[in-house]
């Protein structure tokens, strides 16, 4: 039996006290201990990003991160963006999503808006190989991409309109 | 794919790391970005029993000046952190240059410096430019402190010359010689996939504009890299670097230096004719900043 770690962690501005194995991966810790199942895995090893979260405000893979690693930090996942679920209380990353039908099946997109956020408040005008260049680190097998470049595009614009946003993120 | 059992500590000072590494030799594992080691831990390709998570250690976070124009860096400097640091860009700019093509954004907010240099994976950016720039790395265990050059660090595939009681501490990157230039080059199918091959060029040129020195360091050839190539080098020291010398010297290192091997990715043949293109592009690039003076 392994030793149990106790971790307090912050996520997406609520505490959280968990005893876990040091084994657990963040992706794993945020989905079945939290219940925070916004947060996708696709390959679990580092290379499609649907796992991917804000970790101390920047963009990281939780699926290759040990949740003991993030005792101590502020993580902020895709349940953060909208308010609730109604779709006026939506991101406006998400808005532009929705429009510009940036996503199909929906597998991929937690992790393609939680690495866009930090990137669009970074390039509020963002041209389209920065676009490219900024999901370059996320897998998508339904759109081809053009339509989320489009979604982004939208989106910089909203968030642009909407400083603060009705998110908590935002 | 979840990570097997293994024993796991965080300590927060040096001495506490290179306590634990002596304690527990090969069976230790330091964990410093993970973005190799976790994944690694995943496929369960490593089993180690223990693991010293580095990243609560404050005193290996850094990015210092150093003597003579070098850059200190510390072995946990994040490659984000190492990207945005004016001392970097304006001191070492090959190291400047090659970091984004280090993976992805997400990677590089995690992965770190020391961690590509001790893993040397042979597709890595970091370990062909530090030994371009003949960096020196720190290395610490419980009894002893070194300094090893980074000629003598990278001993093959996945393989350094760290013993398992010891951590890599720091790097140390010299500054170029005045009249000097640089450049890297990689071909990858997508930006931050690993490359198909990659080559980084560094050259010195004396008064009478011939090249006194001559670096051309290969990764992700498919063989045991970074591979110095020293026998393209000895064309190109002592000329002057006309177009035709650049073409000898690009041709010497993809036909006598690297040995490359074909995969799925890209055939033997292919990466061949890589190395040759890239090393001309690279060492062009080169050249035209020194004459251009755009050094620093």
């Amino acid at each position: 039996m392994e030793n149990l770690f106790t971790v307090t962690v912050t996520v997406n501005g609520r505490q959280y006290e968990r005893a876990i194995e040091p084994r657990l991966l963040l992706s794993d810790f945020l989905r079945h201990e939290l219940g925070l199942t916004g947060t996708h895995v696709g390959c679990e090893h580092g290379v499609c990003g649907a796992c991917t979260i804000l970790f101390d405000g920047q963009p990281v893979r939780s699926c290759i991160m040990l949740a003991v690693q993030a005792n101590g930090h502020e993580i902020q996942t895709v349940e953060n963006l909208a308010l609730d679920a109604k779709p006026e209380n939506l991101h406006p990353l998400q808005v532009g999503f929705w429009e510009a039908h940036g996503l199909q099946c929906g597998f991929c997109t937690p992790g393609f808006l939680m690495t866009l956020l930090p990137f669009l408040e970074e390039h509020p005008d963002p041209s389209e190989e920065e676009i490219r260049e900024a999901i370059s680190g996320n897998l998508c097998r339904c759109t081809g991409y053009q339509n989320i470049v489009d979604a982004v595009k939208l989106a910089a614009g909203k968030m642009q309109e909407t400083q603060a946003g009705p998110g908590g993120a935002a | 794919m979840k990570p097997p059992p293994f024993e796991y500590f965080a300590p927060t000072t040096i001495e506490e790391a290179l306590d634990l590494l002596d304690e527990h030799g090969w069976d230790a594992k330091p964990l410093a970005g993970g973005q190799s080691l976790i994944p690694t831990l995943n496929f369960r390709l490593a089993q180690p029993a223990v693991l010293v998570d580095l990243n609560n250690i404050s005193d290996l976070f850094y990015v210092r000046p150093g003597i003579n124009g070098s850059v200190r860096i510390g072995a946990m400097a994040r490659h984000s952190q190492v990207e945005r640091d004016a001392l970097i860009a304006e001191r070492v700019p090959l190291v400047h240059e090659a970091i984004p093509l280090i993976a992805h954004a997400q990677i590089r907010n995690r992965g770190t410096f020391g961690g590509s240099l001790a893993h040397n994976d042979p597709a890595a950016e970091l370990p062909a430019v530090t030994l371009a720039l003949d960096g020196r790395l720190r290395v610490r265990s419980l009894s002893r402190e070194r300094w090893v050059p980074a000629g003598e660090f990278f001993l093959g595939l996945f393989a350094t010359a760290l013993e398992p009681d010891e951590l890599l501490v720091e790097v140390e990157v010299p500054a170029l010689p005045p009249r000097s230039g640089w450049a890297i080059r990689e071909m990858a199918r997508r930006p931050g996939d690993f490359a198909l091959l990659g080559v980084t060029a560094v050259i010195t040129l004396d008064d009478e504009n011939e090249c006194q020195a001559a670096r051309l360091v290969f990764f992700s050839t498919g063989g045991e890299d970074p591979t110095d190539a020293r026998q393209a080098a000895e064309v190109l020291i002592g000329e002057a670097p006309t177009p035709d010398v650049i073409r000898a010297t690009a041709e010497t290192a993809a036909s006598e230096d690297i040995d490359p091997t074909g995969d799925i990715h890209a055939s033997a043949e292919y990466r061949r004719h890589l190395a040759k293109v890239l090393a001309c592009q690279a060492l062009e690039q080169a050249l035209e900043r020194v004459t251009t003076g755009a050094l620093y």
